[in-house]
């Protein structure tokens, strides 16, 4: 080793934008912000439901605004983003193997889209 | 003719790293790595930079090309318009101009016990494998040891205690092997915080591979895995000795 190598700096925030991939990566994990928030309004929700009717009232009220829609709307698309992006890498988690037949990764990650649709069809059923 | 600007350091002179500019003659069927030759045949003898093979085997010429981990000798210059930048790969010590200190990597791959742990003493002639038995860890014995994956992941580069992409999906190779019998000794390396737990799946490990292992994914199983031993060891404990 020479006697003196030379250790390059790293920022921790410039590596995030030195390729896009970095960037897509970032993305998912910060989605997971604006589904904790999501969950707390859901919480606050159900006790506010437990507090009696003009209590929910008022909550329906709040979720009804235009700055809740917006909210909902960006709240959904991280989720759906989420899930797909975990979703396609399935196939690295649970490889499957048949003899010496490896599972193609298609069959594996559209198990899950099949399962995720298969349960937003019961829950929308449900609710009906 | 095409512009390299390539990264130098000298450790004997040079406060820091500095880039030098070379011209070197363009042709179709050249790479990164015979540019980098010609240079110290025809223009400068004194860069240094590690190769061998010049066929993507060996796993020596790994650096960043334009700040992507890539080997020298698959990277085409045809693929790369305007000046080329070439630097030490990412996350290691630099040694002396495009080479790294690689000691950290060595030491860590060690650790994993990257090496058949006999099941029973080797009897009279080979030991026996079926293509599917092959097939579980055949991607991953693929691994050149290149550590395009280190230079790639922004776990190792934040967090250098991390055991990183190679020494685990080596580790997992071994696992997967039916002739082995070390996976309970290679745990206490993958199967810790530093080890497959410091992973969050970023994945561009995967992506910069030029041999098509899929780290990402052998840090994944570990981590499931892992995720059964300890449910295993927690909830029915009685079945540990009969394993």
């Amino acid at each position: 080793m020479s006697p003196r190598p030379y250790v390059r700096p790293i920022s921790a925030r410039e590596w995030v934008f030195r390729h896009p991939r970095y960037v897509r990566y970032m993305v998912r994990e910060f989605s997971c912000l604006f589904i904790a928030g999501w969950t707390l309004l859901m919480v606050w929700g159900l006790k506010q439901l437990a507090d009696g009717p003009a209590a929910w009232a008022a909550f329906l009220e709040l979720v009804k605004t235009p700055a809740s829609v917006a909210f909902h709307g960006v709240t959904l698309a991280f989720a759906a983003y989420h899930s797909v992006t975990w979703f396609n890498l399935t196939p690295k988690a649970l490889p499957l193997q048949v003899g010496e037949r490896v599972v193609p990764d298609w069959v594996i990650a559209g198990a899950h889209y099949a399962a995720w649709a298969a349960l937003s069809l019961i829950i929308l059923l449900w609710t009906l | 003719m095409i512009q390299l600007e390539v990264l130098r350091y000298n450790p004997e002179t040079d406060q820091e790293p500095r880039f030098q500019r070379y011209e070197v003659p363009f042709r179709d069927d050249w790479v990164v790595l015979d540019a980098l030759n010609h240079v110290k045949e025809e223009l400068d003898p004194t860069l240094s930079y590690r190769w061998s093979c010049h066929m993507a085997v060996c796993g020596s010429c790994g650096m960043m090309i334009n700040g992507e981990p890539k080997l020298a000798c698959k990277a085409f210059l045809r693929n790369y318009p305007g000046v080329i930048r070439v630097e030490p790969l990412r996350h290691f010590p630099v040694e002396r101009d495009l080479v790294t200190v690689i000691d950290d990597f060595v030491a860590k791959l060690a650790r994993v016990k990257p090496w058949l742990v006999p099941k029973e003493a080797p009897g009279a002639g080979e030991y026996r494998q079926t293509p599917a038995q092959l097939k579980r860890y055949k991607q991953f014995s693929l691994c050149i040891n290149c550590m395009l994956c280190y230079a790639a992941c922004p776990e190792y580069g934040l967090i250098p205690e991390y055991l990183g992409p190679a020494a685990i999906a080596l580790a997992h190779r071994w696992n997967r092997d039916s002739r082995d019998a070390g996976r309970e000794s290679r745990q206490d390396e993958i199967a810790a915080k530093e080890g497959a737990w410091e992973c969050t799946f970023v994945g561009a490990c995967s992506d910069v591979c030029p041999e098509h292992v899929d780290p990402a994914g052998a840090i994944q199983q570990v981590k499931i895995e892992s995720t059964i031993d300890w449910y295993q060891a927690h909830l029915t404990p009685w079945l540990k000795n009969e394993k």
